[in-house]
This record gives structure tokens, sequence and C-alpha cells, in this order.
């Protein structure tokens, strides 16, 4: 494998098998990708290129995933981190999402799975260079996407959650995941009185071009009402993501708990 | 038979009417004997003055034949001993003996002595004074004598003999003395019947006291004592038939409701030891399998993809997808369960934690007799971590060393105080592996509990497998291969056989070749291959420097664990404990002390005690 040539993809997986079959899915959208078979090789190829996007593995012999995550923090690098793992617990996934990672990807996946990862990660990318093409005094104006508004906490860049008076928390999906997908043309949900489970799916959007997009639940709890307005109109929530198109208000379970692995909106963490 | 309380019950109460009953009669026997003989003195003063009467026309007409014909037939009536008339100056004149008249009695014997006992005669003395009872032999029966003066009157010294001149007042006694026999006899048999009386009367109660005792005390304590030994036994499921509304019936369907509540307190204990090892083992089970589920779903959705114009390769592989999606919702499933034991670390207080594992257990360890002895330092920091576990932890150990003490009962010991440790002996390796990444941590061989690092040895035409110490600075290695290892011998890994020897570099200390292990993240450790040099390094630790942690000691004074079984202990489904355990309380425990970066030893000496050390970092990462 030549090592300078620069692909769209950096695999990282302790198994060939996984390699070779993101390979082979990849190769249908007419990515090219790169692989590493471990951490340590993960981290040179990153330290010498610069790939958009990056799926890892959490759990490697050598070490795990998050280290990935960590250096591309540290020496910000704007690639944009898919984790996947066979140990999918939510533990996993709420940490890859606060660590910054765009999406969680539970193993065993389907290429249609992966395929909507890539594409709403190639989307984010794409987003956001636009909005570096402007200057800062611009950006106000241009309005890419909104921002969730402070007071609100949100899960990586999927969900958003904001307490209520009366106790309640309302639950939401953030702009800019609903930009990446592009426009959806229907909404699953979950019913009242369902749990959800922080950083496990609680509902599936299907865009216009039949991809499916899992949105993972921000915080744990019951739902005591689901937004109908929603499910009637799945563009309320591109029209109004933060307000009217809330999907579900929730009686948290763990607030105080799983409150530490969501990111506060009034920070200016990316 | 003396220890049993129905028997004490009865003995007392045998004593005590043993005792009221012996002094009742006592004073019963005593008025009756007094009864008996004031009856017979006064039967014989009446006798003594109608003899008087009888013989005074005789004695005034001196006949003395008649006088002493009177004399004779009273004194051979039966019960009479002898009758006698006795002269101022002592001299018997008659009797009913009529050998012994004309013989003298003496002033001094005890049959005068009460009148005579100031030379002078008295002449006036009551009947007691004249009263007197004796035993002429020591076998013979009592005699009451009764002495009854006769005196000069008138008539006496007119009359034709003039034997008394009219200035003498007594002129003589007359003696009668009556045998006791039958009186004594009377007495000796009340005194009898009373005896047979307290005895019979002592054996009565003793029976009906018993048969009492029996029925409301042996009995219930009886079923109380072999429902405790059922209890200890382990059969927690047994419970006392209803034995009264008493004390002891109190005391019954309170230790019913004890068990009740300990069965169910032992059920939890279990579900929760089986539910955290079924979720440490499904979440192991779903990580193995989903990575090769992952190839045969993406490789098959795959191919469903390519193939969209070939119909029926295209139903086949729906198939494939559809249950390979199934085996991934299973799998989900499972990590469901598992969720459960994925601890949730929140900053919490140590002290509190150990204060409210020790409150579940207060109760059960009370009734086995153990104390609990708290050292806690003062002000530890808090640390995070998943304090529902952390209790779980504590639970656990208590009820372990609450088992080794059962028989004898004894102290717990929780000391918790905060240590700084250089790294060297006590950083565990947890990931080693050769060049080739294949892990080198043997689960099958451990070294004080912790899982050991193996190495392929190929000496000459012999190989076996040492194993390394995984806790740094320790050095407790084990090279027991059976062989003689020599200087030329290999170091491998034992699946590839790559060989683990650093090159260029040999060990500083005794030149032997190096063995280098590689841990991921946190570098290399490199170990001499020479079993009696204790040279090792890793850097990556060593940089750390000192770090604190927060140690829990756990001890017992119950009956130790042997060497034997020392090592064996945090094995899954090793237990000493026979039907009572499941064999993963230490397991699990280890389990989570390990999923909070501490590790957990232990010390024992048989018959001494058991102390467990649990130290914990006192910054823990996520």
């Amino acid at each position: 494998m030549v090592m300078d040539k620069t692909a769209d993809i950096l695999v990282i997986d302790d198994e060939q098998v996984i390699i070779d079959a993101v390979l082979k899915i990849c190769a249908l959208e007419d990515y090219s990708v790169d692989s590493a078979i471990n951490t340590k090789t993960g981290l040179e190829k990153i330290s010498k290129n610069f790939y958009p996007i990056i799926i890892s593995d959490i759990m490697m012999p050598d070490g795990d995933g998050f280290q990935i995550l960590d250096t591309i923090n540290k020496y910000k690098k704007d690639s944009v981190v898919i984790m996947t793992t066979g140990f999918s617990t939510v533990e996993n996934a709420v940490n890859s999402l606060y660590k910054g990672a765009l999406s969680f990807i539970p193993k065993p996946f389907t290429v249609d799975e992966l395929l909507s990862v890539l594409f709403r990660a190639k989307n984010y990318i794409k987003i956001i260079k636009e909005e570096k093409s402007f200057s800062p005094q611009q950006r106000d104006k241009a309005l890419i996407y909104v921002t969730c508004p402070a007071k609100y906490f949100r899960l990586g860049h999927s969900t958003w959650m904001v307490q209520e008076r009366e106790g309640s928390v309302l639950v939401g999906i953030c702009d800019i995941y609903m930009k990446a997908i592009e426009s959806v043309t229907n909404i699953e949900m979950l019913q009242p009185e369902d749990e959800l489970i922080q950083g496990t799916a609680c509902a599936t959007l299907t865009s216009s071009d039949e991809r499916i997009h899992k949105v993972l639940a921000p915080l744990s709890g019951r739902i005591v009402e689901v937004n109908n307005n929603v499910i009637n109109n799945p563009l309320l929530i591109e029209k109004d993501p933060y307000f009217d198109g809330w999907l579900y208000r929730i009686i948290p379970a763990n607030l105080d708990y799983e409150i530490k692995y969501l990111i506060p909106c009034s920070s200016d963490r990316l | 038979m003396f220890k049993k309380i129905g028997f004490r019950l009865i003995f007392a109460v045998a004593f005590t009417s043993l005792v009221i009953i012996g002094v009742f009669a006592f004073f019963n026997v005593q008025s009756q004997s007094n009864g008996l003989t004031a009856e017979v003195e006064r039967h014989a003063n009446q006798l003594s003055e109608t003899v008087v009467s009888s013989t005074r026309v005789d004695m005034m007409l001196n006949q003395r034949d008649r006088i002493q014909q009177t004399i004779s037939s009273i004194g051979s009536q039966p019960h009479i001993r002898d009758v006698r008339i006795l002269n101022k100056i002592g001299e018997i004149i008659y009797s009913s003996d009529q050998s012994s008249i004309n013989q003298m009695v003496d002033k001094n014997a005890e049959s005068c002595y009460a009148c005579h006992a100031e030379d002078k005669p008295l002449e006036q003395i009551s009947i007691t004074e004249r009263t007197r009872i004796f035993k002429p032999h020591q076998d013979s029966a009592r005699i009451i004598g009764i002495i009854t003066p006769i005196y000069n009157e008138k008539s006496c010294w007119t009359a034709e003999c003039h034997a008394h001149p009219d200035d003498q007042k007594v002129l003589g006694v007359l003696d009668v003395s009556i045998s006791l026999a039958e009186v004594d006899k009377e007495i000796l048999k009340s005194k009898i019947e009373i005896v047979i009386f307290a005895f019979a009367a002592v054996l009565i109660v003793g029976f009906i006291i018993g048969l009492f005792v029996k029925k409301w005390v042996s009995n219930p304590v009886n079923d109380l004592l072999s429902a405790t030994q059922q209890v200890s036994a382990g059969n927690l499921n047994y419970a006392i038939k209803e034995i009264g509304d008493d004390e002891i019936g109190k005391l019954a369907s309170s230790f019913n409701n004890m068990t009740k509540k300990l069965a169910e307190a032992r059920l939890q204990l279990f579900q929760s030891d089986k539910m955290a090892s079924l979720g440490r083992l499904a979440a192991g089970v779903a990580h193995e399998i989903n990575n090769p589920l992952t190839g045969v779903l993406t490789y098959s959705s795959f191919l469903l993809k390519r193939t969209k114009d070939n119909s029926e390769f295209q139903e086949d592989l729906k198939v494939i997808v559809r249950e390979t999606i199934r085996s991934r919702e299973i799998v989900k499933s499972l990590l469901d369960f598992a969720r459960q034991s994925v601890p949730k670390k929140n900053p919490a207080d140590l002290n509190d934690v150990v204060d409210k594992a020790i409150s579940v257990v207060e109760n059960q360890l009370s009734i086995k007799k153990i104390k609990v002895e708290k050292k806690l330092e003062a002000d530890i920091p808090k640390i995070t971590l998943d304090s529902n576990q952390m209790e779980q932890v504590f639970i656990n150990l208590f009820v372990n060393a609450a088992d080794a003490m059962e028989k004898t009962g004894g102290t717990i010991t929780v000391t918790t105080h905060l240590i700084s440790l250089a790294p060297f002996g006590t950083t565990q390796i947890k990931r080693a592996t050769c060049r080739k990444r294949h892990s080198l941590i043997d689960n099958e061989f451990k070294i004080d509990g912790l899982p050991a690092i193996k190495v392929k040895v190929i000496s000459d035409n012999n190989e076996g497998i040492i194993h390394i110490d995984p806790v740094y600075g320790k050095h407790y290695n084990n090279y027991d291969v059976g062989f003689k290892i020599n200087k030329n011998a290999k170091f491998v890994c034992p699946e590839c056989n790559v060989s683990l020897v650093q090159e260029d570099k040999l060990c500083p200390k005794c030149g032997s070749p190096i063995l280098v292990f590689d841990l991921g993240p946190e570098g290399i450790y490199e170990v001499c291959s020479s079993e009696n040099t204790d040279w090792e390094k890793w850097d990556y630790i060593e940089s750390a420097g000192v770090q604190e942690y927060v140690e829990i000691k756990v001890s017992d004074t119950g009956c130790g664990i042997s060497n034997e079984d020392l090592h064996k202990i945090f094995d899954p489904f090793f237990s000493t404990k026979g039907q009572k355990g499941n064999g993963l309380g230490l397991a699990v425990i280890w389990g989570i002390v390990d999923n909070h970066n501490g590790t957990i030893t232990v010390d024992s000496e048989v018959g001494k005690g058991t102390t467990f050390k649990i130290r914990l970092p006192l910054t823990q990462q996520r």
C-alpha cells in the first residue's frame, strides 16, 4: 500500500475481514480507502496523511479507538471520525460522541447503515467547509446551519435536550444532523411510555434518496409525550429543529449522571 | 441431666416444698409431743392425788399392809413403772417394787433435787417442778416421774399412833413414775408418717411440674433448637410450627420471621452475584461474536446490492441478511442485559460506601456474633466509582468473612487509608503481546491471583511454558518446566514462535538475554530471562511517578484459607462452601475492582484469619 497517497477514508480495525468489507462497501460509492490493522499503524497514518473520514474500531489489542479521537482533537485535525465496535455498550457510544466522533455504528452493520453514515459524514464535511469559507462576520448572516440555543445540551452533533421547568426534558434533533441528511420524507418514532436509553436509537429517519438514519437518544428516560406534528410533517424538524420540531417529552431517569456526557450548547466546542 | 432446664426447675420446686414441709412437720411433731406429754403428766398427777387420798385412811389407822397392797395393785397397771412412798429422811417405806422397800434414796438424787435443792425442803412447789422426765438407761424408753408431797395435817398428829409431831410440815412424798414408751411410739409414728408424706409430696409435685415444664418449656425449646440447627446447616426455608403465644411462642415466630428475611437477603445477594457474572459473560460473548457477524452481514448485504438483477440470488441473500440481523438483535439483547453491570461511575466518598455496606449486613453479622470494627480515615478525597458495585464488593467480602467465622464468631476489621506507592511492585500488566500481537496473558495460570504472562522456552530438544509475574517489580516468576534452561535457550511466543528476546541488549545485572513484551499504549516491558535475576524495566509506568491510592483492608479472625486454595479463590466457580456458594462472589469482586483500575490481594493464615486488601487509584480514568 502506498503511504503518501491520500485516501478519502481510513479504516482502523484489528479484523481483516471488516477492513475488507468496508473497502468493498466504500467502493460502491467511489470512496478511496486506506486501512490500518492496529492503533499504532493507524496513528502513524493519521500523523502522515490527512483523511477526511476515519472509521475506527474501539477495542483493539494494542489500544482503543478513543486514542484516535484524542489524537485528532489534540492536533486539531478536521477529520470526521466514525466509531464502531462489537462491544457496543451505551457507554462506548456516548463516550465516542462526547469525544467528538460524528457517529457511532454498532457492529455488525449492513452496507446501507454504513453508507448512510458515510453520506452524512460527507455532507457534514461539506457544511463545515462551506461555513469556514465565510469570514466570521459573514457567518452569522449566511446561516448555513443553526447551532442549538444556550441552555441546551447536545449529544455530539446528533441530538439535543433541554430541561423544562416541571422536571421534564424535551428531546430533539440538531440542525446540522438534519442538514447532513438532506430532505426527510419519513420518521419512525417510539410510543409514549416507551423507554429511551442514552446512546441508543430513538427514531429512524428516511431521506428522499431512501437512506435510513438512526437517531441516538441524548438521555435516558420515560417518554410522556410524542410530538405528533413531527410525525405528520417531518419537514417541521428541518424548519424549526430546536422549538416546534422537538421529538419527545421525557421524564429523565438519570439526568445528573448522563448530562456529563452531553456538550453544553453554550460552549463553542464544535 | 442437671443441665436440663426442666430438671433444674423440678429440683428447685421440690427442694422448696421439702423445706416447707420439713419446717411445718418439725413444729407439728413438737406440739404433738408436748401435748401428749402434758396429758401423761396430768394423768400421773391425778393418779398421785388418788393414791394419796385413797391411802389416807389406812395411814391414819396405820394399816401398813393395806397401804402396801393398794400401792402394789396400782403399780401393777401397765405403763406405771413404779409407785413408792418415801418418808422424810428418804427411806422407801412403800413401793410397788417390794425389793426396794427400806432402801434409802439420796436427797441429791434427781427425783428429790427439785425440793431439796437448798437443803431445806420446800413445802409448796408447782406441778412442773415436781415433774421430771428421765431415762434410767441409755436404751430404755423415757419415763415421767412425779413427786407428790404428803403434808402434815391436824388429824395426823392427833391420830392415835402419834407418829408425827405437829411442827413437821411434810411427812413424806409419793413418787409415781410412768413410762412414756407409748407416747414415744406415737411421736415416732407421726414422724415417719410426715417423712413419707414429704417424700410423696415432693415426688408428686416434681412429676406435675415436670409434665408442665415438658409441655411449656422443653418441647418448644427443643423445637427452637432443632430449627437453629437447621438454619445453621443452611436450610433457610425451615419454619417452626405454631408453639403457642407465650414468650417462647413469640420467640419462635420472631425466629421464623428472621429466617425469612435472611433467606430473602441471601437470595438477593446470590442474584446480584449471578447477574454481575452473567453480565460480564454476555458482554464478552457479544464482543467476540459481533466481529464475525459483521463479516457475514456486510458481505451478504454487499452481495445483495450487487446481484440486483438476479432474483434467485436475491431471495437467498435476503434470508442470510435477515437472519444475521436477527442474530444481531439477539446479541444486542444480551448486551442490554449486560448493561446493568457496566459501572456507572460517579465521585463518591468511599467511607460512605463502606458504611452503607456494613449497614446492609449488620443484622446478619450480629446474629452470628460477629463484631465489625471500623477504622476509617477521615478526609479521603472522593473517588470516581460505581458506588453500587463497590458496595457489592464490600458486602461480598463481609459475607465471606462471616462465613469464615460462622462457628466461632469474631471481629471484622475494616480500615481505609490513603497511601502513596511507587509503581514498582504494585502495577499490574493487564495486556501483553508479542510482536505479532498475540496476547501473552494466560488466564489459565495465575500468580498471586493475577493472570500471568506466558512465554514458550525452547532449550535443546525440550519445550515448555514459563510464566512471568504480571505485577511490575514483584518478580514471582514461574520457571517450572521440568528441564534445565541452558544459556542458548530460545524464548518465543507460544502461538507464533516469534522471538521475545530483545536484540542488541543484555541484562545489565547478569548478562542474560532480555525478554520484551509489547504493552500497546503503555509502552514495552522488559524483564531478564534468567530465573535468578530480578531485573525488569517498564519506562511508561516509571515515568508516571508515585501514585496515590486508597487502600481498604477487610480482615477477619476466621478459619483462614489454605495456601493451596489461596491462589484459586478469584477463579470463577471455585468455592469452598459446597452447596452454599456458586463460586462467583470473589470472581465478581475481582472484576469490579479491576473495572475501577484497582487491585485486590489476599493474605491468609489458616486458623488465624484472612485479610483482603483493595487498592483504588485516586485518579480514575473513564
